[in-house]
């Protein structure tokens, strides 16, 4: 089976400083895959090449279309959903607004009533304030408009970046079950970056371990987990 | 009492001037966030080519339609070829290339058609409204067509998808980008916009202040003081901030001792000032609630 996301020898900048020294990966189809890695690892900037929000060489290919040229919306156009770091919220627009707008590239717009509302059997707590100014929601409430909001798209591939950054535990926990879900039901390929390895570990069917900007693992999620290195370096016993 | 009546209802017939001209900078400062320095000038030129189209023989409201849509394409360009490339540089280079460009469409407005005062006609006639001495049937119908405006454009942004979109990418680039907005089209589509709205404001100011290249200096500070009441990012706000402007202009002329016409636009600037010190946001701009 071709992978659905490969790839191959990426490197990125910002201004001169190099960020990525030839990373290589790739994504099954119907995987939920994690990135793990420490700050400053390369991880954000990984996704941010995916969506070309970043300057960078090498390859990437998305269903056999290379990725390099296109700009980040035609990336997005093509079923890639990007959950940026800190959640990337409409916050002056309402909770429903901000849906709408995760399908603002769709056609068929019978479709998006009937998943607006499937949004709302996902996250109950977003029917209850639909029409809220988005930027009065909670840091947990907020992440799940962002997830909902990038699921609005119908995606093939969603990538999410550090999720759980700055939320409480029980509600991270109520988060990756979702995500499992919409990975198992919508058949919705993931990636997820993490610093919070162990409930990564624990979700993902792959794993990959990136240092300084080059992947230094990869493996079955539970292998990663095994492994005395991870376990000293991300988990912590 | 009258004559604060009167008053009053003259600053509504002024008022609708600046109120028009406020939408138009009100759409710009959307797209860009920004304040377009040339919008005065880029409708004052729409006005000359609405002149133009007249005196060749097209009737008032084909001339007004054609220059609508000429006016629309103009903004889209301007926008594709001087501020696209200036998308990522710093603000004071925006800034210059407003000045540039308010420079050079006034100056090329005066080789075309010289600096002499030109007649500008109003389709609304100009007898009296309703027996009133204070405002004219073309202050009424030009009081309807802002009205008018700000419904249709209302309308766009609440219920339209484009609108939507437009909204996204003014208030988060990249996360409009994220969710595959063309955030660069929406800008261009912005300054179209926003240029064929200050051409309908040319057209409706014209019969009042006359046409000549510099018609619009004025209009366009008080725009400003109008835009900057109501907030930024409200239409109707800069709708109603444009016919406060014009009633407070009158009052203060009329009941301040020594504040004369010569002293009236710098009471527009005063305003300016006084709201940003007091309330930045405006009397109807929405402060953004952030919880983080």
């Amino acid at each position: 089976m071709t992978p659905m996301l490969n790839v191959k020898d990426l490197r990125a900048y910002y201004g001169q400083v190099q960020a990525l020294h030839g990373l290589s990966f790739s994504l099954n189809e119907g995987s939920l895959t994690t990135l793990l890695g420490a700050n400053g690892a390369g991880k954000t900037t990984t996704l941010r090449a995916i969506c070309n929000m970043v300057r960078s060489t090498g390859s990437i290919e998305f269903e056999g279309k290379p990725l390099g040229n296109r700009t980040t919306e035609n990336v997005v156009r093509l079923g890639i959903a990007h959950v940026p770091q800190g959640r990337g919220t409409f916050t002056n627009m309402t909770v429903e607004e901000n849906l709408q707008l995760g399908a603002i590239t769709r056609g068929d717009k019978k479709n998006i009533v009937t998943d607006i509302e499937r949004m709302y059997d996902h996250f109950p707590v977003l029917k209850q304030r639909y029409t809220q100014q988005a930027g009065t929601l909670s840091g947990g409430e907020q992440q799940m408009l962002a997830v909902a909001r990038a699921l609005m798209l119908r995606p093939r591939l969603m990538l999410l970046d550090e999720p759980s950054f700055g939320l409480a535990p029980l509600v991270v926990r109520d988060l990756f079950r979702i995500f499992s879900k919409i990975n198992r039901e919508d058949k919705v390929t993931i990636l997820v970056v993490e610093q919070n390895a162990q409930l990564a570990l624990e979700l993902a069917d792959h794993a990959y371990v990136i240092e300084t900007g080059r992947i230094v693992m990869s493996g079955n999620a539970k292998d990663v987990a095994n492994n005395e290195d991870v376990r000293k370096s991300y988990l912590g016993y | 009492m009258e004559l604060f009546a009167n008053q009053v209802l003259a600053g509504i017939a002024t008022g609708a001037i600046y109120a028009c001209m406020a939408l138009a900078v009100v759409m710009i400062y959307q797209a860009i966030d920004h304040l377009n320095f040339a919008q005065g000038e880029m409708a004052m030129f729409s006005t000359f080519i609405s002149w133009q189209l007249m005196q060749w023989g097209v009737p008032y409201w084909g001339s007004f339609v054609l220059t609508v849509g000429f006016s629309f394409v103009a903004g889209i360009a301007i926008e594709r070829l001087l501020f696209k490339p200036l998308a990522k540089a710093p603000i004071l280079t925006n800034v210059a290339g407003f000045i540039a460009l308010y420079a050079i469409i006034n100056s090329v407005a005066g080789l075309i058609w010289d600096f002499t005062i030109k007649q500008y006609p109003t389709p609304f006639g100009s007898s009296p409204f309703l027996g009133s001495q204070l405002i004219s049937t073309h202050q009424a119908g030009m009081i309807g067509v802002t009205i008018l405006l700000l419904i249709l454009l209302f309308i766009f942004f609440r219920f339209t998808r484009m609108g939507l979109a437009m909204r996204a990418a003014a208030s988060l680039p990249e996360s409009a980008r994220l969710v595959g907005i063309n955030t660069s089209w929406m800008i261009a589509l912005g300054w179209g916009m926003a240029a064929a709205i200050g051409s309908i404001a040319g057209m409706l100011i014209a019969p009042v202040v006359f046409l000549e290249p510099n018609m619009m200096l004025g209009v366009l500070i008080y725009g400003f003081a109008a835009a900057v009441l109501g907030g930024l990012t409200s239409p109707l706000g800069a709708v109603v901030g444009g016919f406060l402007v014009g009633v407070f202009e009158n009052l203060v002329g009329t009941y301040i001792p020594g504040v004369g016409n010569e002293l009236k636009l710098p009471i527009a600037l005063a305003l300016i000032v006084t709201v940003l010190v007091v309330k930045p946001a405006g009397l109807f701009g929405r402060p953004i609630v952030k919880r983080v």
